[in-house]
């Protein structure tokens, strides 16, 4: 185990076999670009402060950790969430877009170019640019936009361009596709604000650094340090950023994937989008398409750092059913009065079927991070289109 | 290794350089032979991958067709080892069907395959070096990209350690019909020519005879992808492409 992982840049991206810089030479010198401005950045206070204070007079941090009680008693664990749902744009990807954003600023860019999946990431990037006098060209599969139309008419309202992606599985892999052929023509304007900790360096690292603030406040806020941390897997951003508050801890990291778009659990090495990580693909490389419940989870990647934490087993990572993370929007419905997003409802099916059991003996003391709220997938949770 | 591919650009002429999607149609070598027949210099086979991220709409379409009907890495390099042409192939593909038989065997398979070349899309020089010792270890050339927006620096050590040819970008985005030839590409080829002995091609956006002839006036010649793709996806026969490669190789002179 290597907790310095988690602490400084990966040398040439790598972390362990995997990472790296798998793109076009054409974009090559971007990503370089990116790469030497964050770490300028990262290291310069005045970047950190206005990040700092955007993260809490605009985006609402601290989130508070929330003790889970009428559930805890149910099932015999402690259970603490950490609240990312209360996050301003509701979720944890504003945490991303805010770094991201005030770092094109920076580099002088006009634009930000993203993809997303549920439309959470999407959303977020049409607020960071509205705020920071960006534009914002957002790649989205029909088949999301169809499952996800109220966050097609938010980032509408931010004054986004929602630019529907009809290859493939029409869902995230393919929108991210789609991204980076943007971007390919256009990168001197144009700034990727991929959003999630896969792609090609520096992002993996760049993007869990930017999603530390979750792992870091959650740290400071819990009352004991956890026996068991855990968060919801598709690209992986907010468990990277919740682990990296505790991969020093003896705190157990638990990722959990949809049983659909496990790569970490079914998948094998690949490259796709810019990072050797682990994939799902067939025996000669063609990459599959996943299937979830949840737009956010629906990708057959995984960020390279949890393919490293995995291999060294410093994280460990699990699968739920769409029928589990139905069951458990429900079940913290109504004993705890909020609904999460069926991402983060992963987590929570996770821990609902492992309390008790040898995998999560009773009296444990868990934290999960509560990635987003569920307002976006009501239509699909009262049997609309999944 | 440093070896051309290209044995007309020795002789000062340019060459033609068209690239095919592996397995688009059943007989699809077909169109390999017309390449040969209309003056090809060598022929680029594309294998489809299923996330061609440098790739536009033509290629991309051509790829999913390609997949759709069944071929595979392995049915493409044993549809190739059943023809003989004459000129030399290279395989352009992404880095996961590299990676995923592994770079030893999946170069030694093009070989046995009647392959001379080997260009992956996304592994850029700092991350070539496996895939460079088996394409060597199979007497492969590796074929490297380079773009507008390659620094000098870079420049020397992509063509420090090409072989085959130089790939140019002419544009700063993915592949497919242009309008016109980017003024890009010129200055480009003008730059790899001054720290290479490669043959430099110049690739992207050329759909025309008129843009072949304008695109290899600095540069050694051409790569023409989509336009060719365009017309096979129409329905165009390998008669048919030959007469548009037979074209263009009449424009380059």
């Amino acid at each position: 185990m290597s907790p310095m992982t988690f602490m400084a840049e990966p040398v040439g991206g790598r972390f362990g076999d995997f990472g790296g810089r798998y793109v076009p030479e054409s974009l090559v010198p971007a990503c370089a670009a990116v790469a030497a401005a964050f770490r300028d950045a990262w290291a310069d206070k005045t970047f950190r402060d206005e990040l700092d204070g955007l993260l809490s007079v605009y985006a609402g941090r601290p989130t508070p950790l929330t003790p889970a009680s009428n559930l805890s008693a149910q099932l015999g664990i402690s259970l603490w969430l950490k609240r990312e749902d209360l996050a301003h744009t509701g979720s944890h990807k504003i945490n991303n877009v805010l770094g991201q954003g005030l770092l094109a600023r920076r580099m002088g860019r006009t634009r930000l170019i993203a993809e997303t999946g549920a439309g959470q990431h999407g959303v977020a990037t049409a607020t960071a640019a509205a705020l920071l006098g960006l534009s914002a060209t957002v790649y989205m599969g029909t088949r999301d936009i169809e499952r996800q139309r109220l966050n097609v008419h938010r980032m509408e309202m931010l004054g986004a361009t929602v630019v529907p992606v009809t290859s493939g599985s029409r869902t995230l892999k393919d929108a991210t596709n789609e991204a980076m052929r943007a971007w390919v023509a256009d990168t001197e304007r144009a700034h990727f604000l991929l959003g999630s900790v896969g792609g090609p360096h520096p992002y993996p690292w760049m993007v869990r650094e930017f999603q530390r603030v979750i792992g870091s406040e959650a740290r400071r806020q819990a009352p004991v340090v956890p026996d068991v941390v855990v968060a919801c897997v598709g690209g992986g951003s907010n468990a990277a950023g919740t682990f990296a508050g505790f991969v020093d801890t003896s705190s157990r990291l638990i990722g959990v994937e949809a049983a659909g778009g496990a790569a970490m659990s079914n998948g094998a090495p690949g490259v796709v989008h810019g990072a050797r990580s682990m994939v799902l693909q067939d025996d000669e490389g063609q990459v599959a398409e996943a299937e979830s419940i949840a737009a956010g989870l629906d990708y057959p990647g995984v960020g390279p750092e949890h393919a490293y934490l995995g291999a060294i087993g410093r994280s460990e990572y699990r699968t739920v059913t769409d029928d589990e993370v139905v069951e458990a929007v429900r079940r913290l419905a109504r004993t705890e009065g909020i609904i999460c997003a069926l991402e983060s409802a992963h987590a929570v099916a996770w821990v609902l079927r492992a309390a008790g059991t040898a995998d999560l003996p009773a009296g444990s003391a868990v934290l999960l991070t509560l990635s987003g709220r569920g307002d976006k997938d009501m239509h699909t949770l009262i049997g609309g289109t999944a | 290794m440093s070896t051309s591919l290209l044995a007309r650009v020795a002789d000062g002429r340019k060459a033609l350089v068209p690239y095919i999607t592996g397995g688009i149609t059943a007989d699809w070598t077909d169109y390999l032979l017309a390449c040969e027949a209309a003056g090809a210099d060598a022929i680029e086979i594309g294998l489809p991958f299923s996330d061609p991220v440098l790739d536009g709409p033509t290629v991309q379409e051509a790829s999913d067709r390609a997949l759709a009907r069944g071929a595979t890495v392995a049915s493409i390099l044993a549809d190739l080892s059943a023809v003989t042409v004459g000129v030399p192939l290279v395989v352009m593909t992404y880095a996961n069907l590299v990676m995923r038989a592994g770079p030893a065997i999946f170069c030694a398979r093009l070989a046995e395959a009647g392959v001379a070349g080997l260009l992956v899309s996304d592994l850029p020089v700092d991350e070539v070096a496996e895939v460079e010792l088996a394409a060597a270890e199979a007497g492969l050339a590796l074929i490297l990209l380079v773009a507008p927006v390659t620094s000098d620096e870079r420049l020397a050590e992509i063509a420090r350690r090409a072989s085959g040819y130089l790939y140019a970008i002419s544009v700063m985005g993915t592949t497919g019909e242009r309008a016109t030839v980017a003024g890009s590409a010129a200055a480009l080829a003008t730059r790899v020519k001054a720290v290479s002995d490669l043959p430099v091609l110049v690739g992207f956006g050329i759909s025309s005879p008129s843009q072949a002839a304008a695109a290899a006036e600095a540069a050694d010649g051409v790569v023409v992808g989509s336009a060719l793709m365009r017309r096979i996806l129409d329905g165009a026969t390998p008669g048919e492409l030959a007469v548009d490669i037979a074209s263009m190789r009449s424009a380059l002179g």
